[in-house]
């Protein structure tokens, strides 16, 4: 069985299908991506698969779980992170502290522990500490971590953010659109991060538009086109399918 | 690192020792009375600072918990259970060592519940309460949840006034001292005033100790996480729900416990502590204090109920209070301690409590 698989999957806002019976499947230590025109239902199908959003109808399932009624939490609990499309950066808080909140999930001190600062939530914390400084510093903004992660540059905010969904240690990522608003040679950089965390041993699937990004760096590409899948394959078939270029080009 | 920590600790500490060495100095004792309530208040307002400035969540309903608190303490505490001493939840409570027999002042005997057992009962009800009542209602967000806030606020404010119970439009009055450890009494009288004034800073400080540790752990970080963005902490394995939930029903138990000892301190509540001007003060005084700053809450919060209670507000009091929600949200919605004209002010201060 697949690592994820995404089995007929649909959703209907009013008379409005954004994705409809989309199925396809992720292998492990894959990096895969979700390519489409705009409104192609690309960003409603990671709402889908992170439960953000539940099906009209179709199943997923990661990991051998059952995703179906899940809560977002319960699914990061599961392995699966994402980041998004406009970068969610919690606002007010360092970049350090954006990247310790990915360590929710590894880490226990309740309300109680914290409260009281119980001798056991000291080492966490230091952990915690160590750890996303870690990961800044992999992802080149350790210089960063005391700054107010909103004012930092947008390329910045985006490595802050693939800290942060690293630090939760997933076995997925979802990455929305992670080179939109950069330039050139920030979005180069993300590729660059993009192959980093595939080189960590995490699966990755990715809604890109640069398509030079996603030929470079993508094993396995899915097409959507108004909600439906229109093809499927490796980047060089992809680059050289009919319906794709018809959808992306024109006739 | 450890010193920034502690500054602020040690500069309220100094503070308090101070002001009541100066009053004791200058024969203005009277005034710890103002300083002892404004301390409980206080707790109410810091309590609300971790719900609204770090979770982003609004209650405008918090008053209504210091009610239950208060109101609970007060009525188990002198309505009298004599008729009923022989039903069957009577005797047991009695065999508990949970009930106190005494006289009233027309030298009648009484039977009634011993402080502590109300002091317990009363904030666990309103934990309760706030734990019922938040689940549904922090589905919300934004003016939805204000509103709904605000709606169990006055349904609190309505059902006080309109209990016979609970006193009506006159409240409780006659709450008994509430002995606390042999030697500590919360009391109003003028003998213990200096005792009383420790006790209830001594609450706030608690009360700093533990939220300050709170909002400084991972489960702060998630707090501020949700406050920032609710889509990114639930996608990164925050359960919003429950964190919004544990951080009302927490605020809850500080209003509650505020309730209950400015009840005992006063020997008296009314409605006017159910109402929503007294929300709407608390929210306020937050939101001066800057939202997301539990010190300058609570530095606010006694100047501000200081003033109010030495009547420098007169009869404008609540719309003082109204103007300053209103003045903040439009000029300084960051809180007066961080526009820059507050940064001298601050500086001036600073100095003063070093």
């Amino acid at each position: 069985m697949a690592f994820l698989e995404v089995a007929r999957l649909s959703k209907q806002f009013g008379g409005l299908k954004a994705v409809n019976d989309v199925s396809f499947a992720v292998e492990k230590g894959l990096v895969k991506a979700v390519i489409g025109p705009n409104g192609a239902g690309k960003t409603t199908l990671f709402n889908l698969i992170s439960c953000a959003l539940a099906p009209t109808s179709g199943r997923v399932r990661f990991n051998g779980n059952e995703l179906r009624g899940k809560k977002p939490h319960q699914v990061a609990e599961l392995g699966l992170g994402r980041t998004f499309q406009n970068i969610e950066m919690f606002a007010g808080m360092t970049a350090l502290e954006n990247v310790m909140v990915g360590r929710h999930i590894r880490s226990r001190s309740g309300f109680f522990a914290s409260m009281l600062r119980m001798p056991w939530t000291r080492p966490e914390e230091r952990q915690i500490r160590r750890k996303s400084m870690e990961l800044l510093d992999l992802l080149g903004v350790a210089d960063y971590a005391d700054v107010d992660a909103c004012s930092l540059a947008f390329g910045q905010q985006r490595a802050v953010e693939f800290a942060r969904s690293l630090a939760m240690e997933p076995k997925l990522l979802l990455l929305d659109e992670p080179a939109a608003g950069l330039n050139i040679y920030e979005t180069a950089e993300v590729g660059r991060l993009i192959t980093k965390i595939r080189d960590l041993g995490i699966t990755v699937l990715l809604v890109e538009h640069d398509m030079s990004l996603v030929m470079d760096i993508s094993d396995e590409i899915v097409v959507l086109s108004f909600g439906e899948t229109i093809a499927e394959g490796l980047p060089n078939e992809i680059r050289n399918d009919p319906e794709v270029i018809k959808v992306y080009l024109g006739e | 690192m450890i010193m920034k920590r502690l500054l602020f600790p040690i500069a309220l500490i100094v503070i308090l020792v101070g002001v009541q060495l100066v009053c004791r100095w200058t024969g203005t004792l009277y005034y710890l009375t103002q300083m002892t309530m404004s301390a409980y208040y206080s707790l109410v307002v810091i309590g609300l600072c971790v719900v609204m400035g770090y979770a982003g969540q609004i209650s405008l309903g918090h008053a209504g918990f210091f009610a239950i608190g208060g109101y609970l303490a007060a009525a188990l505490t002198t309505r009298n259970l004599l008729a009923f001493q022989n039903t069957f939840l009577v005797k047991a409570l009695g065999s508990a060592g949970l009930l106190a027999s005494g006289q009233d002042i027309y030298g009648a005997n009484t039977l009634v519940v011993t402080p502590w057992a109300a002091c317990i009962s009363a904030v666990v009800i309103a934990a309760l309460i706030a734990f019922l009542i938040g689940i549904p209602v922090l589905k919300l967000k934004g003016h939805y949840l204000a509103m709904a806030t605000l709606g169990f606020g006055i349904i609190i404010y309505r059902l006080v006034l309109a209990s016979t119970y609970f006193g009506g439009a006159d409240g409780i009055s006659g709450v008994s001292s509430f002995q606390l450890l042999p030697g500590l009494t919360v009391s109003g009288e003028s003998s213990a005033r200096v005792q009383n004034y420790y006790i209830a800073w001594g609450l706030v400080c608690t009360g700093m100790f533990l939220l300050g540790n709170l909002i400084n752990s991972r489960v702060g970080r998630a707090l501020r996480a949700i406050h920032g963005s609710e889509k990114a902490a639930e996608s990164i394995g925050v359960d919003i729900a429950r964190y919004k939930l544990y951080s009302f029903v927490l605020s809850a138990v500080f209003a509650a416990v505020a309730g209950v000892f400015l009840t005992h301190y006063n020997g008296s509540i009314g409605p006017s502590e159910a109402s929503v001007m007294k929300s709407i003060r608390y929210v306020a005084i937050v939101a001066v204090g800057g939202m997301s700053h539990l010190w300058g809450a609570l530095f606010m919060s006694v100047i501000l109920n200081f003033l109010s209670l030495r009547g420098v507000f007169g009869t404008y009091d609540d719309a003082v209070f109204g103007a300053i929600l209103i003045l903040i949200m439009l000029f300084a919605p960051e809180g007066i301690l961080k526009i820059n004209l507050g940064a001298k002010f601050r500086a001036v201060f600073s100095r003063r409590e070093e």
